[in-house]
């Protein structure tokens, strides 16, 4: 028998949304073979992997704690990847964003006023914006890939940080740590629930959310942007500006990054650490392919990679497996993705064997 | 600034570049025959880590060159199933191939973290190594060092003089055209990848086996993805991806070269020095497009399938 693929035609609507259950499915089952060859119970680890972190009041608000960020990249990347402008920079974009607003917060611990955190909050965006702006500014100035400036931003950020929590943002009262000083309470989120740590970054989430939809779905702007993503050539030709719509998707995508980055300072964290992010830039990525660039897709996905971020932590702990298991699923469920998009635009079809070698009999005869 | 400094500088570069060099060589081929693979960093880590545990366990560092090699090989394998056998874009596959990479190799090498390693050490050729400034540089280097100007040349050969090189730019600049002519094009690009996987992994092991005989996660720090600058920078061409990974390699170890002329600048903000080259060099080399346009391959990133 040989499997071949037969193009559809055009692009088939049930298997865009039946692929990626299908690639969280297979992720599940290659999962599960991997710990049953690693010598752990497969379904045991599977339910401490993904089902035992959300089993009470706590687990969910953790979850939402740490789909926030992961949201709000990812929203901000639908925008961008609509374009065929591919960022790859949430991570630096949160970072920065993070840093940004740190900066301007162990400045104003004594501050009362609630206008603290307003301020500290859209100085972190904009210092997110500010570092996607940088990546619109090579690629329509200079004409440099984005792909690459992004990453390379990536790495600059993480580096920035390193040296602010390291120098200049150091508590002086911190012995010695790299960690700036604890935020006043002005400027920290306010938690939603006493005792869980979910905060008032669920709002932005939600606000975000909506703002990204109707932008997307339903704006000339959106419109813009998906032409442009569709074809490069036909929106010069009806008059799109493509320099502005870049400059746009990418302000709009870096803004909401940053937001994320300073949610998590003055939110959940309350100072500014190394570890800011445990690489939620890149695992927004991977969910906004697998929320098909559409925000309530994307809402999902991102519950999903919160749900290995915490199980990741949870196997840990309960199972003794490497941390690291998040990233490998991340990895695999985009592998088996892109894999399972290819029966959007095509059909398999078993070939009989049998039927071939006929057919080349009749021809060695006809000879 | 003495000469003995100068002759140390010299050594690191091509210690630093080498892992660049390897990489970019690979992905240069690859994009010559029509294929972006961005998975560079993610098959460098699993070489890095597979290499590493083999070498290891078997106390043998050949056997973990070879290792390094597979790892690789195996990834690049992965991406030319899904972006060459099922047309996937190239962008997306490549990027879920890094993702990939750097979850698998942190997970495999968990346990090997901060075990000792003896790695490769350098092996001075007599009096060639003597001559001042380049000898050190050139004839005092470990055994992969050399590894990588021979692999250097044979690329450079085989791209300019061979026949393979005349179907690789086929495949490349038309594959319609190659196809036509009878060129199995989905079979040079899967192999191309092929070869670039086997590099990048080798790169993986370079890092792990001897410029830092460890294993730590992320280890690469980006240089799969300043490998795919170098190659923008090269306008790919082959001599000039030499040229700019040893200039890359200048630009990591500038912190030798700042303590050398008593300089005190923190850390952190050299270490940002090679990807702030990467946009400054990007930023160079793209802005006039018509000439990038004129020396990348046509079909750079273009799916392609038999008969459409």
């Amino acid at each position: 028998m040989l499997l071949s693929l037969e193009p559809r035609g055009q692009q088939s609507r049930p298997m865009l949304w039946l692929s990626p259950l299908l690639a969280a499915l297979l992720t599940l089952i290659s999962g599960a073979l991997l710990f049953a060859a690693l010598g752990h119970p497969p379904l045991e680890t599977l339910r401490v992997l993904l089902i035992d972190p959300i089993s009470d009041l706590y687990g969910i608000s953790e979850l939402l704690v740490k789909a926030l960020p992961i949201l709000l990249c990812a929203l901000g990347l639908a925008v961008v990847y609509n374009a065929r402008i591919w960022n790859i920079g949430a991570e630096g974009q949160l970072l920065m964003g993070a840093l940004a607003g740190s900066a301007l917060a162990v400045h104003i611990i004594d501050w009362d006023s609630r206008w603290a955190l307003v301020m500290t909050l859209a100085v972190g965006t904009l210092g997110g914006a500010a570092w996607a702006g940088l990546c619109a500014w090579l690629r329509t100035q200079f004409n440099a890939n984005e792909i690459l400036t992004s990453i390379m931003l990536n790495y600059i950020a993480l580096n920035l940080l390193l040296f602010a929590v390291h120098g200049p943002l150091k508590d002086p009262e911190g012995f010695n740590f790299p960690e700036s000083a604890m935020f006043g309470d002005a400027t920290r989120l306010p938690q939603l629930f006493e005792d869980l740590r979910v905060h008032a970054g669920f709002y932005f989430a939600l606000l975000a959310l909506v703002v990204v939809w109707v932008l997307l779905q339903k704006s000339f702007l959106g419109f813009q942007v998906k032409v442009l993503g569709l074809d490069k050539r036909a929106a010069g030709f009806v008059g799109f500006r493509e320099k502005k719509l870049v400059w746009i998707a990418l302000l709009i995508s870096g803004a909401l990054a940053g937001l994320a980055g300073v949610a998590e300072v003055t939110g959940p964290i309350g100072q500014l650490v190394p570890q800011v992010s445990p690489g939620y830039g890149y695992a927004a990525i991977t969910v906004a392919f697998l929320g098909r660039l559409n925000p309530i897709g994307i809402v999902f996905a991102s519950l999903l990679m919160a749900l290995l971020y915490l199980g990741g932590e949870n196997a840990q702990m309960a199972a003794n497996l490497p941390q690291s298991i998040t990233q490998l699923f991340q990895g695999m469920v985009l592998f088996f993705l892109l894999a399972c998009d290819v029966l959007i635009h095509y059909r398999p079809r078993l070939k009989a064997a049998g039927r071939l070698k006929a057919k080349g009999w009749t021809k060695e005869a006809a000879a | 600034m003495d000469i003995d400094l100068l002759t140390n500088i010299f050594y690191a570069m091509v210690r630093t570049g080498t892992p660049l060099l390897l990489v970019a060589l690979g992905e240069l081929v690859c994009e010559k025959t029509g294929v972006l693979n961005l998975g560079q960093e993610g098959m460098m880590l699993f070489g890095a880590v597979a290499g590493f545990i083999a070498a290891f366990a078997t106390g043998n560092l050949w056997l973990g060159v070879i290792f390094a090699c597979l790892g690789g090989m195996l990834l690049s394998q992965l991406f030319a199933l899904v972006a060459l056998g099922f047309n996937a874009n190239q962008v997306a596959t490549g990027l879920a191939l890094t993702i990939f990479g750097v979850g698998l190799s942190s997970f495999i090498g968990a346990g090997w973290v901060g075990k000792p390693l003896t790695g490769f050490e350098p092996v001075a050729i007599p009096l060639l190594s003597e001559i001042p400034l380049i000898g050190r540089m050139l004839f005092a280097q470990d055994l992969l060092v050399y590894l990588s100007f021979a692999l250097f040349a044979l690329v450079a050969w085989v791209l300019l003089r061979s026949r393979v090189g005349l179907i690789i730019q086929a495949v490349g600049e038309n594959p319609n055209a190659a196809s036509a002519m009878g060129l199995p094009v989905l079979r040079a690009r899967a192999l191309a990848v092929l070869f670039g996987g086997a590099m990048a992994g080798l790169a993986g092991g370079y890092l792990s086996l001897a410029y830092t005989p460890m294993w730590a996660e992320n280890m690469t720090a980006g240089r799969g993805w300043i490998a795919l600058a170098l190659v923008v920078f090269a306008s790919w061409r082959v001599g000039r991806v030499l040229l700019g990974a040893y200039l890359f390699g200048l630009a990591s170890i500038l912190h030798l070269v700042a303590q050398g002329i008593g300089l005190s600048i923190p850390g952190n903000l050299l270490a940002m020095l090679p990807y702030v080259a990467t946009i400054a060099v990007l930023v160079l080399l793209s802005r006039d497009a018509i000439r990038t346009r004129l020396y990348a391959p046509v079909s750079l990133g273009q799916p392609w399938k038999a008969g459409h």
